[in-house]
């Protein structure tokens, strides 16, 4: 593997497919798409299969899952947004196994593509505005129109509130994109300066003690953002929702 | 003997609980730090992605109704407006919008 940070990013074609002109190649990024999605499906299924009401350890970290972000959406969004819970659920799994997959040493990190991270936002923003439209019709749209506005300031205000419902989306994947991304280089940097401080006879040896121990307090720390993103972006995923359940909120 | 035991059992809970604030203390740092961190990031990225949104409204508008460059202009600034709203809302600083409308359940 190359030693500049970046090339861990690197996507490459595993089976080149084209169609009409078009390249849905199935890359490193899917292999390991499929591979989140096989671990987490399996950890559940295999964790669950044989439950009894005194819990295993295994079937007792599924149980915490499944509590976990049925209070958080419970919280979030109200007892209505409980049939938003196969969706929360999904993304808090599939967000949270991707990023300690991307842990392992040689391993992609989906998540540190901006363009899978707001494929998910877009997932929810577009649930968010077809539940809300199909629920409240145009009623949706006064989610951008406060009351108590003067009627002259109506126009600007609006726009104000567009934007800022605009940028949801993208805040939401740059968040995630953003954290995963300058960790995993982070990491790199620091692990690239054992090697070369090594190199540089004994006393960089013994120099190179100072990196070896910021890479090892920076995997930790990788392991807390890795779960702390995936809660993040359920957390606000339950907000948005609660948008679109009550407007009027 | 009784007294003894007694004297020991207070030793003993006095020294715990110096023992618990010092964790305590330290958990309280580290969790700083940390969520130091996380607000950064999250601050940061709802005031850049508001500006950003606004940049290319402007920018689609200007393309399409040929107005260049005055929607860039107008959208970037309300996209600062917008991107300022975001981040006082995420703090705290500014209520969420209370709305006319209310659902049919309420």
């Amino acid at each position: 593997m190359a030693n500049d940070p970046i090339s861990q990013f690197q996507l490459s074609k595993l089976v080149p497919i084209e169609i009409g002109g078009m390249d849905f190649s199935f890359t490193n990024s899917s292999l390991f798409m499929v591979a989140t999605t096989v671990v987490a499906a399996g950890f559940l299924m295999s964790t669950t299969a044989n439950r009894g009401l005194i819990p295993t350890r295994l079937q007792s970290m599924s149980e915490m899952a499944y509590e976990f972000v049925a209070s958080m959406l419970r919280d979030g969004a109200g007892s209505q947004g409980m049939r938003f819970f196969p969706l929360v659920f999904s993304l808090f799994m599939f967000i949270l196994i991707a990023n300690l997959l991307g842990m392992f040493p040689y391993f992609f990190t989906v998540t540190s593509h901006i363009i899978v991270t707001f494929a998910l936002a877009m997932l929810v923003i577009g649930t968010v505005v077809v539940y809300g439209v199909m629920k409240h019709g145009l009623g949706f749209l006064k989610l951008f129109v406060p009351s108590g506005i003067p009627g002259v300031l109506m126009p600007l205000v609006v726009m104000i509130e567009v934007i800022s419902f605009l940028s949801r989306p993208i805040s939401l994947s740059v968040r995630l994109f953003a954290n995963m991304l300058a960790g995993h280089i982070t990491l790199k940097v620091f692990a690239g300066f054992i090697v070369a401080m090594g190199a540089q006879g004994a006393l960089g040896f013994m120099g190179a003690a100072l990196p070896l121990l910021m890479t090892v307090a920076l995997t930790g720390l990788e392991f807390l953002v890795a779960f702390l993103q995936a809660y993040v972006f359920a957390v606000l995923t339950c907000m948005y929702l609660n948008d679109a359940l009550h407007p009027s909120h | 003997m009784v007294d003894s035991l007694e004297t020991r059992r207070q030793e003993l809970e006095a020294k715990l609980a110096s023992k618990r604030k010092d964790d305590e203390d330290k958990a309280g740092d580290d969790g700083g730090d940390r969520k130091g961190y996380a607000l950064a990031v999250k601050l940061s990225s709802e005031f850049i992605a508001a500006v950003f949104v606004g940049a290319i409204l402007g920018y689609v508008l200007d393309t399409y109704a040929g107005t260049a460059p005055w929607g860039m202009i107008i959208f970037l600034l309300l996209g600062f407006v917008a991107g300022v709203l975001n981040v006082l809302r995420s703090v705290g600083a500014v209520e969420k919008p209370k709305v006319g409308y209310s659902s049919k359940e309420d």
